[in-house]
């Protein structure tokens, strides 16, 4: 400390805090005094209500006849279920072109500057805007269906993938093969002390996915008949251009962290690798990027946040994430302005606060221990 | 991973060095750059050459679109023959994309208003500059009060021009200007007081600046639209715009203060003490020793949130202010000029590039400068 606070210092903060208290109130006063005017009232009771609205994409069953609580459930899914996309493929698109970036060649290296730039100077909802109505709404109809290799078809409703049907009698398999992944890492701490555990870390994760995969009855390819798309899952268009939209435009930012923080490994490390005699993808792969990773994870978490603040965008293509749906549609059917804003502020707070605490408690994980 | 590592091996030598050794033409130098750039291992020129491939795909049918088959002339769809863009649309409906419904007859005051902004912008940019401090003061006080009074009017000889007219990327110059000079104070108070050692107003601080910073943008713009009248008094109303403004602000001060709190963070602690030690107050120290040195520093930082508070404003389409964005959205929505999407959508983010790359580049110059005044002063340095 380099110096103590006056005693007038301590007295004005306390006068401070008074005077925030007392607008608080004043507001506070107001909203109920309006809210009474306009015979409305402050509370979360009319989450128990029905709902009677459609949400056209919901990951558990949704009806009409559902109350306000199940709507809140099935958006914030969907919200969840967008930013775990976006998360994903923003961090795989931002370390291609942020290695990319650091290429010798230098074709690569200048398209992926000017992909980053790019990316970068425009807003994320021109973007997002731009993917749904100047790219996916302009797509053929079902009859035309672009044919992407691997059985996905693409045309103006969205995308469709192959859906894998289970055995009817398979789900102990598959519950048995989760079991097994979940427990992986804890088995690989066991035997990790004191020595590497080389090829033998895939025996578990080989033997879930042959359970999973005995478990398949059949795979389910989208193929046209008449005019319709029949079998496989329908992934909307509002859906895809949304991750598309989040993912590109968070992998601008995650190539250039990428970059930096291989910048950042001092050269030896590498010059070092290669004197060993090791090629410039075991160079990348073995030496840098490991010591890398650790001096991205404080930037890579705010960037995950702003991704997943972002989803909010959503309303601006109509896909039903938590925003739209409340401070959307519930907000204009039962009338509850405050409710609905706080109930969506209150969430978010809640995810960013919880995504910190994982990727801090991650980040403790793989700092460097100082000797 | 097909990409490498660039390796001191395969770069050459730099600079006078290689100008020295290097007695061939100016053929032999462009040879010796392609070998080195672009085929220096056989998986390097693997990868040129597939890169080659997909731009001699991608590129001629996107510049057959964009500039060879596209049409700029007419003044009705009917002209948009040729099979490209269709740039008459964006050419007629130009001035509402730049300014909105601003009467035309009243548009010499925003040329004044951007004259203005060249007149007391310019000393704050140029490179050597004294008093540069007070410049930005009068940049972010006197002008918005001159081109408010300008843009709004209702004082003689300047008819009034509701803001309900405003719009295009006026409308996100505007907010991102009034936004700057409204968070970059606030977010310096809130800096200040997230490293105060009282702990009323550091408590207070950290809960302002992480409250907004958790939330999304666009929750805090809707408060501001649907949330802040239900606050007010009855009968007291306040201009959307201006809600959304002061929305905008208190955000972007939250982003401000975690920036300015870096710099703060930079300046040694021994600067303080001596200030201290010489008998200066708490205030004068903040004024005259610490803040000068911190700001320096998070100047290419500030520029970088301005880009982003930029890019932001075009949230303003969603509660229904017609910026750039909305005014595209709406002419989009023209029955005259329907299917016209892609032309609408890559003229607004060509637009806000150029906007926002002039910015960064100029927040990387400042950097390049401050580290070269850095490393000059160091070698002064016993």
């Amino acid at each position: 400390m380099v110096r103590r606070p006056s005693a007038r210092a301590y007295v004005g903060q306390w006068v401070f805090l008074l005077v925030v208290l007392a607008v608080g109130g004043l507001l506070v006063s107001e909203l109920a005094d309006n809210l009474a005017r306009r015979n409305m009232h402050f509370g979360f009771g009319f989450l128990f209500a029905q709902a009677g609205f459609d949400i056209p994409f919901h990951l558990i069953s949704w009806s009409i006849f559902d109350t306000y609580g199940r709507a809140l459930l099935v958006s914030l899914l969907n919200t969840i279920l967008v930013s775990a996309m976006g998360v994903v493929a923003a961090t795989l698109l931002g370390l291609v072109v942020g290695v990319m970036r650091l290429s010798v060649n230098w074709l690569i290296r200048n398209i992926a500057l000017a992909f980053i730039e790019f990316v970068r100077n425009t807003p994320q909802l021109v973007q997002i805007i731009f993917w749904y109505l100047a790219v996916l709404q302009t797509l053929p109809s079902p009859r035309q269906s672009i044919v992407i290799p691997g059985g996905l078809l693409l045309n103006i409703r969205g995308l469709y993938v192959p859906d894998v049907v289970m055995r009817a009698d398979g789900s102990l398999l598959t519950w048995l093969a989760c079991f097994i992944l979940a427990a992986t890492p804890f088995v690989w701490r066991l035997r990790l002390r004191g020595r590497r555990l080389g090829a033998k870390a895939l025996v578990l994760p080989v033997i879930a996915a042959g359970l999973l995969a005995a478990g398949i009855e059949q795979v389910e390819f989208p193929s046209l008949t008449g005019f319709n798309i029949t079998g496989g899952t329908q992934v909307p268009p509002e859906l895809v251009a949304l991750w598309a939209g989040l993912s590109i435009y968070a992998a601008a930012f995650i190539a250039e962290i990428v970059r930096s923080a291989i910048e950042a490994v001092p050269s030896g490390q590498a010059e070092a690798a290669r004197s060993l005699g090791l090629r410039s993808g075991q160079v990348l792969f073995l030496i840098v990027l490991p010591q890398a990773v650790r001096m991205m994870v404080p930037q890579l978490t705010s960037q995950y946040l702003n991704l997943i603040k972002s989803t909010t965008l959503g309303a601006a293509v109509a896909y039903p994430e938590i925003f739209q749906i409340f401070a959307g549609t519930v907000m204009n059917q039962a009338g509850k302005e405050v409710e609905t804003i706080v109930i969506v502020m209150a969430i978010f707070l809640t995810i960013n606060l919880l995504f910190s605490a994982f990727m801090n408690w991650y980040n403790r994980h793989v700092a460097l221990v100082e000797r | 991973m097909t990409a490498e590592l660039p390796s001191e091996a395969t770069a050459a030598p730099s600079g006078d060095l290689a100008r020295f050794i290097d007695t061939r033409g100016s053929l032999g130098r462009a040879a010796d750059w392609l070998r080195r750039n672009l085929f220096s291992s056989p998986s390097n020129t693997v990868l040129t050459l597939l890169v080659l491939v997909l731009l001699w795909v991608v590129l001629p049918p996107f510049l057959d679109w964009m500039i060879f088959d596209a049409t700029i002339s007419g003044d009705s769809k009917a002209a948009c023959t040729g099979g490209g863009a269709c740039w008459t649309f964006i050419k007629l409906r130009m001035h509402t994309f730049l300014w909105g419904h601003y009467p035309p007859e009243e548009l010499w005051r925003l040329a004044a208003a951007v004259a203005l902004l060249v007149a007391f912008g310019v000393p704050v940019m140029r490179e050597r500059v004294r008093h540069r401090g007070l410049f930005v003061v009068l940049l972010l006080t006197v002008f918005p009060v001159l081109a408010g009074i300008l843009l709004v009017g209702g004082v003689p000889g300047l008819p009034y021009v509701d803001t309900s007219l405003w719009g295009g990327l006026m409308l996100d110059i505007i907010i991102s200007f009034v936004t700057v000079a409204g968070a970059l104070p606030l977010g310096i108070l809130l800096a200040l007081g997230r490293r105060s050692e009282l702990p009323v107003i550091k408590y207070l601080s950290i809960g302002f600046i992480e409250m907004w910073r958790g939330v999304p943008l666009l929750t805090v713009l809707f408060m501001s639209a649907v949330m802040v009248p239900l606050f007010l008094p009855n009968g007291v109303s306040v201009d959307r715009l201006i809600r959304a403004m002061v929305a905008f602000t208190l955000f972007n001060a939250a982003y401000m203060a975690e920036t300015v709190r870096g710099g703060l963070q930079g300046v040694t602690l021994g600067q303080e003490e001596a200030a201290y030690s010489v008998g200066l107050h708490w205030w004068q120290v903040q004024m005259f020793v610490t803040l000068p040195q911190a700001l320096r520093i998070v100047v290419p930082g500030i520029v970088n949130n301005i880009v982003d508070l930029f890019k932001d404003t075009s949230l303003v389409t969603i509660i229904g202010l017609v910026d750039l964005l909305g005014a595209v959205n709406q002419s989009l929505k023209d029955p005259a000029w329907l299917g016209l999407a892609k032309e609408g959508y890559v003229f607004t983010a060509v637009l806000f590039f150029v906007c926002c790359f002039a910015m960064s580049s100029y927040g990387r110059s400042f950097e390049r400068r401050l580290n070269r005044h850095r490393t000059g002063r160091a070698k002064h340095e016993p």
